[in-house]
């Protein structure tokens, strides 16, 4: 598998790490907003869809620009549609809560 | 037919051509008190127990393709029982009794072979965190050794105890742990399930559910409608993908792992060795070939192959421990869809759709607990309570915050 960087190219995907579906968003109430919150938390946290096809997904190039970058990747073939830099991406500043 | 000296020898008056089937290939009936997705080892340990244990013999196994097609034909065969939280100790411990009285249960030849396992540990730090967990088994009733260099090195002679950065210091041995023969396993639970009147029903695959009044009440298949007074499912890497015809979400990621084989050799590994330092083990299969694996690729596949990283970590793993393996060929190389659980310890409870029973989130452990999982969703399917050994696995405990993070890694199931 390799990964076509926007800002590096394509590069070997053992120059990047992998953190997940990018469709969860963190919810923007509080955490001590009671029950309701609780349960949108839980979602966020644990649940996810496992889509079998192409799905959006957050990759790190820790080996390379060191940026975080938003893959459509599908999960049956490892075929890449498109990599794109994340919000955020080469800024020096703490992305957004659930664009880490 | 019962298998023993005796059929052996009769077989062999015939030149071994009159063995007969080992299970019936059944055309499906309209309607079961219980139907399994999928003929992995775990959904037929479940039939088994089910019909022998419980009495439900109206029951039928579905799988897609041939049974242990999947994760059951694709493991490291590798059974152990070293786990150290409370509802893992009790009931993997459950599940090596049940491999020990397996062969006997079956009438089968698993090839269950209690070799031993040793995770290798490489600092003093790593001592004491494997003295913690070695002491926690015991007091649990499972058996435990912490072994210095100067011990490993009677079993392991071959091992680089000098790499200057990870030296071998020692290492924790559970000596019950071993191997099994992974497909044995398979056709043994299927053959014993058959005998008791369980369908197996292979070429089958569930397309969706059949719901009246929010209860499940049947499945489509692509060899038509089947009835079903209760369905689980067991389908490990696919837990999402057959869960989302019941409109469930999960606390699963399907990630793929990758396994080896080395053309054979000798005998050389006693039994089973783990790399404390980074991901790599290793085992020797009967056949003479090195069995070994290390970490997940690290990000969700439903694809059944991985990718070259991976490869080259796992076999660093094995130069840094196991220099010699650099000189035997790399024979085959196949991947396996995990079904990874938020916090690495599996799901046995019922769904919130009525009549539909979850038993999933095996991650990459799944083998060595195929007997106990079989019980204990028997259990469930049957009773419509937990087991006791699997009532920590319910599927509430992320909301409630009762995971079993045997890894301490958290919410990202690649870490696991």
């Amino acid at each position: 598998m390799r990964i076509a960087c926007p800002f590096c190219g394509a590069r070997d995907s053992g120059e990047f790490t992998y953190l997940g579906d990018a469709s969860p968003k963190r919810p923007a109430a509080p955490l001590d907003g009671g029950a309701a919150v609780e349960e949108q938390f839980y979602d966020y946290v644990y649940l996810r869809d496992n889509v079998a096809g192409f799905t959006r997904e957050y990759w790190y190039h820790g080996g390379g620009c060191r940026s975080w970058l938003i893959a459509e990747r599908s999960t049956t073939t490892h075929e890449f549609k498109s990599v794109a830099a994340a919000p955020g991406a080469g800024a020096a500043k703490t992305a957004q809560a659930g664009e880490r | 037919m019962k298998y023993s000296i005796f059929s052996l020898a009769r077989a062999a008056l015939s030149s071994h051509k009159n063995w007969g089937r080992a299970w019936r290939d059944p055309t499906p009936k309209k309607q079961y008190d219980v139907v399994i997705i999928g003929g992995g080892g775990h959904g037929l340990a479940t039939a088994y127990f089910l019909a022998k244990e419980y009495g439900i013999r109206n029951v039928a196994v579905l799988e897609k393709g041939w049974i242990g097609s999947g994760n059951a034909g694709r493991n490291t065969t590798i059974i152990r029982s070293n786990y150290m939280l409370p509802g893992n100790t009790g009931f993997y411990e459950m599940s090596m009794k049940l491999w020990e009285r397996m062969e006997q249960d079956l009438n089968y030849n698993t090839m269950v072979s209690q070799r031993g396992i040793i995770n290798l540990y490489h600092s003093d730090a790593q001592r004491d965190a494997f003295a913690r967990r070695g002491n926690t088994m015991r007091i649990n009733g499972i058996d435990a050794e912490l072994l210095d260099a100067v011990e490993i090195r009677k079993i392991l002679p071959f091992l680089n105890y000098d790499n200057a950065r990870f030296p071998i210091m020692g290492g924790l041995m559970q000596r019950r742990g071993g191997t099994a023969r992974h497909d044995a396993v398979v056709w043994g639970y299927a053959r014993a399930a058959d005998q008791l009147g369980v369908d197996i029903i292979q070429n089958c695959e569930v397309t969706g559910f059949q719901r009246s009044n929010g209860r499940i009440t049947g499945v489509e298949t692509t060899r038509g409608t089947i009835g079903a007074g209760k369905v689980g499912m067991a389908v490990a890497g696919s837990t999402s993908r057959v869960a989302a015809m019941a409109d469930l979400r999960l606390p699963i990621e399907s990630q793929v792992l990758q396994a080896f084989v080395t053309e054979a050799i000798k005998p050389l590994i006693p039994g089973v060795v783990t790399f404390g330092a980074g991901h790599f083990y290793v085992s020797q299969s009967d056949k003479g070939g090195l069995v070994f694996g290390g970490d997940l690729d690290g990000y969700n596949s439903y694809a059944q192959r991985g990718n070259m990283p991976v490869m080259e970590d796992v076999c660093e793993g094995g130069m840094a421990i196991m220099p010699m393996i650099g000189r035997v060929r790399l024979l085959r190389q196949w991947g396996g869809i995990m079904d990874m659980s938020m916090d690495g310890t599996p799901i046995i409870d019922k769904t919130p759709v009525d009549g539909l029973y979850l038993n999933a989130g095996w991650c990459y452990g799944g083998f060595k607990a195929t007997p106990a999982s079989g019980l204990v969703f028997a259990h469930l399917l049957a009773r419509d309570e937990p087991h006791e050994e699997a009532k920590r696995f319910r599927l509430d405990r992320f909301r409630r915050g009762a995971m079993i993070d045997e890894k301490g890694q958290g919410a990202q199931p690649n870490l696991h």
